[in-house]
């Protein structure tokens, strides 16, 4: 039954890819639609839903302590003393994932059918989506570290392979390769992780590591691991979390993730596969508990992320790139709450942002839509009225996000607040970090909020004659689409999507409107589900009131509604606003070029090496080794060149020669040999 | 019964070297195949006469039944021999080895 969860997507992959990969691929052989292709993917991953839902409500009816379910499909690699077993293993933690990913992802699934109407490859397109719910699921309810890591890298192909999606475009392939290269270095961390847990530890299943560490010993070997060397495994994992969830300093492929068709950013980039760092922390919070270091290290590379990253969200103009840094920032949230200790509130952020930023990200895809691949906030303005139902929704994901009560965002991002404040890992100065960045953030969500949707238009609606024209550029417009069934591309007019892509949208605006409630302080029930992985957490350092709490929580709020109002004064009189930022202009060139990071990156990083990847290309590679191959082939052609004069064509010169060899033969068998 | 004529194997062996050696040089410098092949029947049947005449000198049969092996192979590469001068003429036009020199270079 477990195993379902991950097969459905699957057989939705094969169908969809070979469908894709025999029938359509061909030179002139006629695509199938989105329709029937998205149909397919989304039922796959609807029935992947609904096993993960059953599987949810079974594991509610068992008592707390025991609830585990497990499968072991076959035995995977036997090497040595390591046994390893195909073996699926959903507990609390796993389950809660399993919802996310096939519940939004189904959300996403459904919503693409409408977004990528127009596109010329929707089945190949279905068939990676699929592929990548295979993935993350086999992420979450791996039982061992390899099986985590396959799907680790599963996504990560996946990811690559959706950014660039669009791969005529050379921007957009090099925005994949970017991610998939970042993600290496990450992955090389959690690799050497691995390597160290299995060397200490003699097990890579996560059970038996919880035993060999709880209890200092696996079955008949004793356990010899040293504070330094649990660090070292846990700044390691860290590594690899760092780049999956795209924190400081290998946060720089994200934002250009952004390059991908939208609903693959609000399924990887920003619900799903991004989170799987904090799944892998939450998952390891017994090892991580162990080492306040690495915590330390943790929480403040989480705090400092979501700290920068809000800062260059402020001035970024691509509606995109806003929500990619803002999901960057969110990130560094729950990477603060986990370092901190607080664990489940960093799951519990998850769950909210994956609700929340899926909307806002889909939103956004709504408007791109129906701009018309528009993707420039100071280009819009004024859609409340254009687009009322995606409006509508918007603002519920704005309000969560800046984490406004009652919606959900601030019941998950105010309990990290309040861990970083007050437990024993926490300080002001975390706390501090945090808040500032829930005012940015409340003030850059407004910003974007109020320059899309409120106002009047920044633009003109002018008829486009041709729906071929305008899609081309972006899609690569099928001309065999033609019957798709909204009225897109008749007139150039900013208009509404179609119902399939608000319907989706309406059930996130719900959850994001109403998910917070499953984690209320001091009564959370997302908490008490997880205990059984999540050992309850409420080490609050001593000089700490109980009424700090309720004074963090007034500040935080007073905090979004302070930036909320800023923001929604200042972009009320847009001249006025870029008046500002010309008199700070060094200030918000730096944040325009996203405090030249990637510029660094080069020139520390990129170039070095590719200067040293030139010196031994052409040194080495052009000087020795093929001057080594060359110099074998040479010395043949020589030596050919040499002995080919012997080669006359003429039978009685070799005859003549064969008389020689004889008489010399037979000359040296009679009196040589005597 | 007593041998009508008595002759000395020395002047057969010669005969036969001579034989030999007008095939052997045949070979080396005619340039019509067809000549070659008969020179070479020319040096394998001054062979096939030298293996008689030890056979008859030491009594021993080896020799002669030598001889047959020879005649029998002799035969069969004529065969192969002329099939291949035939396909070559066919072909090339010519049984000139000077002007077939496919092999050069």
């Amino acid at each position: 039954m477990l195993a379902l969860i991950p097969l459905f997507p699957l057989v939705g992959f094969l169908l969809n890819g070979s469908w894709y990969l025999f029938g359509q691929a061909p030179a002139g052989r006629h695509k199938a639609g989105a329709g029937v292709t998205g149909t397919l993917a989304s039922l796959m991953i609807g029935l992947s839903f609904v096993v993960s839902a059953l599987l949810f409500f079974q594991l509610t009816g068992m008592p707390a302590e025991s609830r585990v379910i497990e499968q072991t499909l076959f035995p995977w690699i036997h090497a040595g003393d390591l046994n390893l077993l195909m073996t699926f293993r959903l507990d609390p933690l796993s389950s809660i994932f399993t919802l996310v990913i096939t519940g939004v992802g189904t959300l996403i699934h459904i919503y693409s059918i409408g977004y990528m109407g127009h596109d010329a490859t929707p089945g190949k397109f279905f068939a990676y989506l699929n592929l990548f719910c295979f993935a993350m699921l086999m992420l979450v309810i791996g039982s061992s570290m390899p099986i985590l890591f396959m799907g680790w890298e599963g996504v990560g192909l996946c990811s690559y392979l959706l950014i660039g999606y669009w791969y005529t475009d050379m921007e957009k392939a090099s925005a994949g390769k970017k991610a998939f290269i970042v993600n290496r270095i990450g992955d090389l961390g959690f690799l050497l992780g691995m390597f160290m847990i299995y060397w200490n530890f003699h097990t890579l299943d996560f059970q038996t590591l919880h035993t060999a560490i709880t209890q200092g010993h696996v079955v008949g070997v004793a356990s010899a691991a040293d504070p330094a060397t649990i660090t070292a495994i846990c700044l390691l994992l860290f590594v690899g979390c760092m780049g999956k969830s795209a924190q400081i300093p290998l946060y720089v492929w994200l934002p250009d993730a952004m390059a991908g068709p939208t609903p693959v950013s609000a399924l990887i980039h920003a619900a799903t596969m991004v989170t799987s760092g904090v799944y892998l922390v939450s998952r390891l919070n017994f090892l991580y508990s162990l080492s306040p270091t690495a915590l330390n290290v943790m929480a403040a590379v989480g705090a400092f992320t979501a700290f920068f990253a809000a800062t260059i969200a402020i001035t970024q103009r691509d509606i995109k790139k806003v929500l990619a840094y803002s999901t960057v920032s969110q990130l560094g949230y729950m990477f603060l709450g986990c370092g901190v200790g607080a664990y489940s509130a960093g799951v519990f952020h998850v769950v909210t942002h994956a609700f929340f930023k899926a909307l806002l990200f889909l939103g956004a895809g709504s408007v791109i839509h129906g701009m018309h691949e528009e993707q420039d906030i100071m280009k819009m303005g004024g859609l409340r009225s254009k687009m009322p139902r995606t409006f509508a929704v918007f603002a519920v994901a704005w309000l969560a996000i800046c984490g406004i009560p009652p919606f959900s965002g601030f019941f998950s991002k105010d309990e990290i607040l309040w861990q970083a404040y007050s437990s024993g890992n926490g300080s002001v100065v975390l706390w501090a970090l945090g808040a500032g960045t829930a005012v940015m953030t409340a003030f850059y969500m407004t910003r974007l909020f109020s320059l899309t949707f409120l106002g009047t238009p920044r633009f003109t609606e002018k008829p486009v004659q041709s729906n071929v024209t305008q899609l081309a550029p972006k899609h690569g417009h099928h001309a065999d689409n033609h019957d798709h069934g909204h009225a897109h591309g008749d007139d150039g007019r900013v208009h509404e999507s179609p119902n399939v892509m608000i319907y989706p949208l309406i059930i996130l605006a719900i959850l994001s409107a109403f998910g917070g409630f499953m984690g209320i302080p001091h009564m959370s029930a997302l908490e008490h589900w997880l205990e059984p992985v999540i050992p309850e957490h409420n080490i609050i350092a001593p000089n700490i009131s109980a009424a700090m709490e309720w004074i963090l929580m007034a500040v935080s709020v007073l905090g979004a509604v302070l930036g909320i109002g800023i923001a929604l004064k200042g972009y009320s009189n847009i001249p006025k606003m870029e008046a500002l930022a010309k008199r700070w202009a060094w200030l918000h060139k730096l944040l325009d070029n996203k405090w030249y990071v990637d510029e660094i990156y080069e020139a520390i990083f990129i170039r070095p090496l590719v200067g040293l990847s030139n010196l031994i290309w052409k040194g080495f590679d052009v000087g020795v080794i093929d001057r080594l191959i060359n110099g074998v082939g040479k010395t043949s052609e020589w030596t050919g060149q040499t002995v080919r004069v012997l080669q006359t064509g003429s039978i009685q010169v070799y005859a003549f020669v064969i008389l020689i060899g004889i008489v010399a033969t037979v000359g040296y068998l009679i009196y040589g040999l005597a | 019964m007593e041998p009508v004529m008595q002759v000395e194997p020395w002047v057969v062996l010669s005969f036969c070297a001579a034989i030999f050696f007008i095939g052997l040089i045949g070979v080396m410098v005619r340039r019509n195949i067809l000549v070659i092949m008969m020179c070479i029947e020319l040096m394998l049947n001054a062979v096939n006469l030298t293996f008689v005449v030890f056979s008859r000198q030491l009594n021993h049969l080896g020799g002669q039944m030598s001889v047959f092996f020879v005649i029998t192979v002799a035969a069969a590469e004529s065969a192969v021999g002329l099939g291949l001068v035939i396909a070559m003429y066919r072909t090339l036009r010519s049984i000139d080895t000077d002007e077939i020199q496919l092999l050069r270079e």
